[in-house]
């Protein structure tokens, strides 16, 4: 609330002094059942749409003309289309969807499902389910190489990333990690994986080619435990020179060198911080706080927390409108 | 009895009929399940617990263990040596030992200690699933013994934590006249004292035996509890420790004065529950309800995890040699995840789990101690139980 208080002021101003830039966010409520949609011109709610049970994963197609959310409890991933801002179709994932990723074309959509240890394929032009990937205990975070060529899929009690074949749709490495991945992402250019591990308070820089884990990021807040630092969400520019990391209940962010990996400062934002995305100009990145129920706006250059906004219960996911 | 011996003759068989097609065969883990055969009786019949409690969460972290050891070219296998009355527990931990490095047990106290003893000089680490008593931490601390159970000054101090933040210092104390109840009530008094809390004033439920279901025995516990709890000095919640079973249930909704029940009964701390959904703990809900079709207890959880810790060094190490995986789950990297929102380690100086303790009343997890504000200089876990200047461990 303090927060909202003192930087409304700050806000305006931003907004008169940069150019209007009409971009929509889908933030995923997942205790709420909703999904918020944020007007990132003027930092407001526009609509709050009822989707299925326990909304989760969210991503915008590469068109841009859809949003896909997974709704867990109900099995299934429902499409909104972007114009209506109404449910229109839903897809044919495994038994309760988390995170799920695409190729870079659009066309082939990754999902984890929790339940049953297996990625599912999906052919999105058609809608239909084309295959099903074994990996460890609990697949949760998901990604696709900037060639297309590995699927990344982090497994949760298993603590891997499994490098995955998106040719012929098999694993081809897999590689250790601290306990309980929960997110991975790729430098722009491909050349470092970064995995989350969030009870194991780290993040593991990984070699695509070695398959070998070269390095790992720490985190240390005075005053606060270890176990408290948690982290999930991980954004990276796409110069590929600075990160942002969730750091879950130790509700902050912390900024990361991403050449030289060294933590730069953590930027104190809502309570349980989860995951975040950018603006396509990359001037703001937004963050989820699951236990505030608030969405915070960080202006990239300045690393600063701008404004926050409220919104459904249980804010999980979020994606912004693609170029 | 020793399952593992039909098991072993069908692997031996398969591998020679087998076309030899692996590149490599896995490395196997095999760890052991000790326990006795039967259940206790409990006065609920909800509360009654399958012949397979605490087994089956064993099995299900062998299919997990599996499921990752795909990948790294491990196996793993889980063999059950189950006591009946008059069984040698030494001898069936001794023919375990024989086979498997690890040995998870659900024994009382007195035939854990025996059981450590005789496999000291072997290499057999063992798991204490079922015992909460603390002097196997303390006093009768042994080298070889990891305590994944809770101990009851843990569970007491969860339980403490809570009433205190809730604002209910005033304890009513109804204790059982058995020896574990005793027990139980001294952890109880041990929180009380620790986190602000006053008795007001004890009563001893004694146990006069007769059955524990009758045709018409509600008629007759409506008119004795009121009695019971009657001119009590003001409280604000009544503790039970009754884990004999005997009349804490009977407690909620017939105490004279209205007031909320805690303990044995009432709002119960525990390791597990089967409405506990937080923190990914759903999928694991999910995945045992999927291979047992039962809830899962916190006998289940505790086993469960004990088998994790197995699964994860093994993993880290990259190894099956029990003595390297020993010198890991006792080294200062090891954690265990186990959906409690936070890494669990070892207390190094008596291989004490910890874990935070889940208050559920039978329904519903009520809340999940350390409670804020109860504040610790290395680990708010070790809010709870003995700490590391209080205790009589001294591990060789």
């Amino acid at each position: 609330m303090w927060r909202t208080c003192l930087l409304s002021g700050l806000a305006v101003w931003l907004a008169a002094a940069a150019p209007a830039h009409a971009y929509v966010a889908y933030v995923s409520n997942e205790k709420g059942n909703t999904v918020t949609v944020i007007d990132t011109d003027s930092w407001t709610v526009t609509n709050t749409i009822k989707v299925g049970q326990r909304p989760r994963g969210i991503e915008f197609s590469r068109d841009g003309k859809f949003v896909m959310v997974a709704v867990g409890d109900d099995d299934t991933i429902q499409v909104i289309d972007a114009k209506t801002q109404a449910i229109t179709d839903t897809l044919p994932s495994g038994p309760d969807p988390e995170l799920f990723t695409q190729d870079k074309s659009g066309k082939i959509l990754y999902v984890a499902n929790e339940n049953d240890n297996t990625v599912t394929v999906i052919d999105l032009p058609t809608r239909s389910r084309i295959g099903d990937i074994q990996v460890g205990v609990e697949p949760e975070g998901m990604t696709v190489s900037p060639d297309d060529k590995i699927l990344i899929n982090t497994s949760e009690t298993t603590s891997m990333a499994h490098f995955i074949d998106t040719a012929k749709r098999e694993i081809v490495a897999n590689v250790l990690v601290d306990t309980r991945p929960r997110f991975a992402a790729f430098k722009s250019d491909g050349s470092e994986l970064w995995v989350s591990s969030e009870i194991g308070g780290t993040v593991s820089i990984i070699d695509p080619v070695k398959h070998a884990v070269t390095g790992k990021i720490e985190f240390a807040i005075p005053g606060l435990r270890r176990e408290a630092i948690q982290p999930v969400g991980i954004g990276i520019t796409k110069d590929n020179k600075t990160a942002f990391v969730a750091l879950g209940p130790a509700n902050r962010i912390a900024v990361v060198d991403a050449t030289t990996h060294k933590v730069e400062k953590y930027l104190l934002v809502g309570q349980r911080v989860w995951h975040m995305a950018f603006t396509p100009d990359e001037k703001y990145l937004l963050t989820t706080n699951g236990v505030s129920n608030d969405v915070s706006v960080i202006d990239v250059a300045s690393q600063k927390v701008i404004k926050t906004i409220q919104v459904g219960e249980l804010p999980w996911g979020i994606t912004i409108t693609p170029q | 009895m020793f399952r593992w011996l039909a098991g072993a003759i069908g692997v031996i068989a398969l591998g020679l009929t087998a076309p030899l097609t692996r590149a490599a065969e896995p490395v196997e883990v095999n760890i052991g399940y000790i326990h006795h055969a039967g259940t206790r009786e409990t006065l609920s019949l909800v509360m009654q617990p399958a012949e397979n409690d605490g087994l089956a969460g064993a099995r299900l972290a062998i299919e997990d263990n599996n499921t990752t050891g795909r990948f790294l070219n491990q196996h793993f296998n889980l063999d059950e040596a189950r006591l009946k009355a008059g069984d040698d527990v030494v001898k069936a931990a001794q023919t375990l030992a024989g086979h498997d490095g690890f040995l998870i047990a659900d024994l009382p106290a007195d035939e854990l200690l025996k059981v450590a003893d005789a496999l000291r000089d072997n290499g057999t680490l063992l798991f204490n699933a079922g015992a909460i008593d603390d002097r196997l931490r303390e006093e009768d601390c042994r080298a070889n013994v990891i305590h994944v159970a809770p101990t009851r000054s843990m569970l007491a101090d969860g339980l403490g934590q809570y009433l205190v933040w809730k604002k209910w210092p005033r304890w009513l104390l109804v204790t059982g006249s058995h020896d574990r109840d005793k027990l139980y009530a001294d952890a109880l008094r041990r929180a009380a004292t620790r986190f602000g809390a006053k008795i007001v004033e004890e009563r001893t439920f004694q146990d006069t035996g007769g059955a524990r279901r009758t045709d018409s025995g509600i008629s007759l516990i409506q008119r004795q509890i009121p009695v019971f709890t009657q001119q009590a000095p003001a409280y604000d919640v009544l503790v039970a420790a009754d884990e004999s079973e005997v009349f804490a249930s009977y407690l909620p909704y017939r105490t004279w004065d209205p007031r909320p029940v805690a303990g044995s009964a009432g709002l119960m701390p525990t390791t597990w529950d089967a409405a506990h959904d937080q923190w990914g703990a759903i999928q694991l809900q999910n995945r045992f309800v999927k291979l047992n079709s039962r809830h899962m207890t916190a006998l289940d959880m505790q086993a469960w995890t004990a088998a994790r810790m197995v699964g994860e060094a093994a993993a880290r190490t990259n190894s099956n040699d029990p003595k390297k995986l020993v010198d890991f789950i006792k080294g200062p990297d090891f954690s265990v995840a186990a959906f409690k929102g936070q890494a669990l380690t070892l207390r190094d100086w008596n291989l004490q789990l910890r874990q935070p303790i889940l208050l559920s009343d039978g329904r519903m997890v009520v809340s999940v101690s350390p409670q804020e504000g109860f504040l610790h200089q290395t680990s708010e876990l070790d809010t709870l139980g003995v700490d590391r200047p209080e205790t009589k461990c001294k591990l060789h």
